[in-house]
């Protein structure tokens, strides 16, 4: 969004004020700040991660973003880019960080891997896709997506900014920000609290 | 340049003979030890014969046999080739083999990881538990008779998918719809209270007793896995009297992705893409390691030029890697992402070169059983020879000026995080960990592969075993590696890529083979056992960032906790081929 488009809020401004004041919607004006600082979880897995630090580094430069300030702590940051494959051990730990992220927030899933399980899908430790868990906002494909890639995953989760409207958003409605997802748990395998029912139906079934 | 040491014939079933015979199985080498004289056998081979270190400890499931191995590879620290010898056991639970954390210290991990992934257990053994499953994980998943929920068949290619390329979601095929499945009776309705962390903080507990009267308490602090210092999903449980470290446990596993398991469903060839990703900083000499141990089965070598090629490849990225993890040492001592920006500069120009040649920066999938997949594309000579003779020398003097007099990192990394040279050697430290602490152990001049032989350079090696010797001697091995890489430009010869008409089904011999490269980060090996079919029996990995933390609980202690976060940097560790 150029200056041009902000300034256009789509009424007629005296030309006496022109270019000394600028006039523009709510929405307008909130998600150009908010699109142009999204501050990423400083949060890697695995190979992703190595390109997501190129991404950040000189030659690709986050910064021309404005989102070059990764935060190691969730509750400092907008945007979670789970870069690279989920395990079934580390799986409670990502959706406690989601949780703790405050809203607005955003999840991209960088890679084959976080995507849908990847190269490694068929892994007794792996999880197929970040998606199973938390939702996902942005899906970057490659293995690892080159930093290009990413960038290109990132403008997407600012146009997705731009979108919204902060009176339609979820996390001003009442209770919109409580959602927490339950902590999966590490039990003989790794148990998804929400899909308890469906198990032992489904085990049920394969038994019958 | 040192001649390797003389191969000596070595008859240890002469010489132990009521304890070891010789591995007479077509396609096999070593000795076979008697259960119960293993630590005497070990302790005899370290104390009398002088295989001071023990490279690797890893099972095999001989499941039609009805028997279990354990497989251990030593070497000599001052050269040479080494010895494997193996103990067998009848497949029936308990399986149980004496421990050699005793004598070998650098067998902790890799014991554990075999009761973990094979139910092995090692009886002696100080602390055997779960290493990269969790605690409470049902089954032992590299049994040959344990199946993944996603299991489809023994061996790809599967059936189902191909000449049509049919294609059915894995989801749509598990019995739960999900990655998962339970034991049998288990009902996951039922509230159960499984607690992952019970056990490790039993293990840690002797040390959080507080002595005699005074009222002091120990804390006990979980940094990870979710830590910008840990360098990924890294988890260190430490207690602490104060600042000062009492004790630690690392804690890993939370990339651990399968590798082993998977890489015996693929044929060989399946593999080498799954390589790439155990150490992503390096993959072309994971390639290298790989290619070797597969090639060493099927008896070929490469031709010349594949040869010059796979080697200017290996040392360039022992030189990404190099100038990467002094970059990430300095975030961990708080000079935050500036000198890394230095370093990944020259990185990028290094990428470069990788995706010119392999179509990847990173996952460079560029060796083949035989040679190596394409033919360097015109102008990337030109580029190496740039990089080699003109840039990376200026540039690494420039980042070793600012970096080796900066008070800071003198203070903070001179004395500190000592690794003494005997210590290195009883817990196998490998690679710039072993060689700072004073070792000139190399597996380039030790036993050299490929046409290390041929290429002159020097093993570098620093005296103290600290920090900062263990920053030094990474710009050290860029200049050597520099070395290497300008004869290769200037000796490069022409011909072929490959030895052998290029396939994606290779016919390996039955056997075994281990075959290992000097990583960046140290000794990296494949130890491979073939039953004549598509895919291997048995594919482990030595994976150095895994064994070199062996050391890390005993560098740390005593050490403030800040310094703890600077030795795990100067360990370089990748958790890719940490947790594999």
């Amino acid at each position: 969004m150029d200056t041009n488009e902000l300034n256009a809020p789509g009424y007629e401004i005296p030309p006496e004020v022109q270019g000394q004041v600028a006039i523009t919607t709510l929405d307008r004006i909130y998600n150009w700040g908010r699109r142009a600082s999204v501050w990423p979880m400083m949060f890697g897995l695995a190979c992703c991660a190595i390109e997501m630090i190129c991404t950040a580094a000189s030659r690709f430069d986050l910064a021309r973003f404005g989102m070059e300030i990764m935060r190691p702590s969730p509750r400092q940051s907008d945007l979670m880019i789970v870069s690279g494959t989920v395990t079934k051990k580390m799986v409670p730990i990502i959706v406690r960080l989601y949780n703790q992220m405050p809203e607005p927030k955003y999840v991209l899933a960088m890679g084959a891997c976080a995507s849908g399980g990847g190269p490694f899908k068929e892994g007794y430790n792996v999880v197929s896709g970040i998606d199973k868990f938390i939702p996902v906002d942005v899906y970057v494909p490659g293995c690892p997506p080159t930093p290009q890639a990413l960038l290109n995953g990132l403008m997407k989760i600012q146009e997705k900014i731009s979108g919204e409207h902060w009176r339609t958003s979820r996390w001003y409605q009442k209770g919109g920000d409580q959602a927490e997802i339950p902590i999966p748990i590490l039990g003989p395998d790794l148990i998804d609290p929400r899909k308890v029912e469906e198990y032992s139906r489904r085990l049920a079934e394969s038994e019958a | 340049m040192t001649a390797p040491a003389p191969v000596e014939t070595l008859d240890l079933a002469a010489r132990f003979p009521d304890w070891v015979t010789a591995d007479a199985r077509p396609g096999y080498s070593g000795w076979i030890v008697e259960k119960d004289k293993l630590p005497d056998f070990a302790r005899a081979l370290r104390d009398d014969l002088g295989y001071d270190y023990l490279s690797s400890v890893t099972g095999v499931d001989y499941l039609p046999e009805g028997k279990m191995e354990v497989v251990y590879h030593a070497y000599k620290t001052t050269g040479g080739p080494g010895v494997v010898f193996k103990v067998q056991v009848a497949r029936q639970d308990p399986v149980e083999v004496p421990s050699l954390v005793s004598i070998y210290p650098g067998a902790e991990f890799q014991e554990r990881e075999a009761w973990d992934l094979l139910g092995i257990k090692f009886t002696g053994h100080p602390d055997l538990r779960r290493i990269l499953m969790w605690e409470d994980f049902a089954g032992h998943p590299l049994r040959k008779d344990w199946r993944e929920p996603y299991f489809e068949e023994e061996f790809k290619p599967f059936k189902s998918r191909w000449p049509e390329g049919k294609f059915q979601m894995a989801e749509d095929k598990a019995r739960l719809g999900d990655n998962l499945s339970f034991p049998a009776g288990f009902d996951p309705q039922k509230k159960t209270d499984f607690d992952p962390e019970k056990a490790l903080y039993e293990a840690l507990r002797q040390y959080q007793k507080t002595e005699s009267g005074l009222e002091t308490e120990h804390l006990l602090v979980n940094i990870g896995p979710h830590h910008p210092s840990t360098h990924g999903v890294f988890r260190v449980a430490v207690v602490l009297d104060g600042e000062t470290v009492l004790s630690l446990k690392p804690v890993m596993g939370y990339l651990h992705r399968n590798h082993e398991k998977i890489g015996e469903r693929n044929t060989f060839l399946m593999n080498m893409p799954y390589t790439d990703r155990l150490d992503y900083l390096t993959s072309m000499s994971n390639n290298f390691g790989y290619a070797l141990a597969v090639e060493k089965l099927m008896g070929i070598t490469p031709p010349e030029r594949a040869e010059y090629i796979r080697v200017m490849m290996a040392e360039l990225t022992r030189i990404a890697n190099h100038v990467w993890a002094i970059g990430f040492l300095l975030n961990d001592l708080g000079a935050y992402f500036t000198p890394m920006l230095y370093a990944q500069e020259e990185r990028e120009l290094i990428l470069d070169i990788f995706e010119a040649v392999s179509g990847s920066r990173m996952m460079c999938n560029y060796f083949r059983f035989g040679g190596v997949a394409r033919d360097l594309p015109d102008g990337v000579l030109e580029k190496v020879r740039d990089l080699a003779f003109e840039r990376l020398p200026r540039k690494v003097d420039e980042l070793e000026a600012l970096l080796a007099d900066n008070e800071i990192i003198r203070s903070r990394g001179i004395g500190q995080g000592v690794l003494t040279a005997e210590d290195a050697i009883r817990y196998s430290a490998a690679g710039p960990l072993l060689r700072a602490s004073g070792i000139p152990y190399d597996v380039r001049r030790a036993e050299p592969y490929s046409i290390y032989d041929r290429l002159e350079f020097d093993v570098a090696c620093r005296p103290n075993g600290d920090i900062y010797d263990r920053m030094m001697i990474r710009f050290d091995e860029i200049r050597q590696s520099l070395r290497i890489i300008q004869q290769t430009v200037k000796q490069m010869p022409g011909g072929p890529i490959m030895a052998v008409k290029p396939a994606y089904q290779v016919r390996v011999p039955p056997g075994e083979a281990y075959g290992r490269v000097e990583g960046p980060k140290g000794e990296l090996g494949f130890y491979i056992v073939s039953t004549g079919k598509s895919s291997p029996w048995r594919y482990h990995v030595r994976a150095p960032s895994f064994i070199n933390l062996t050391a890390f609980g005993p560098m740390c202690v005593g050490q403030k906790i800040a310094d703890l976060v600077a030795i795990l940097g100067s360990i370089d560790i990748v958790l890719g081929e940490c947790d594999r």
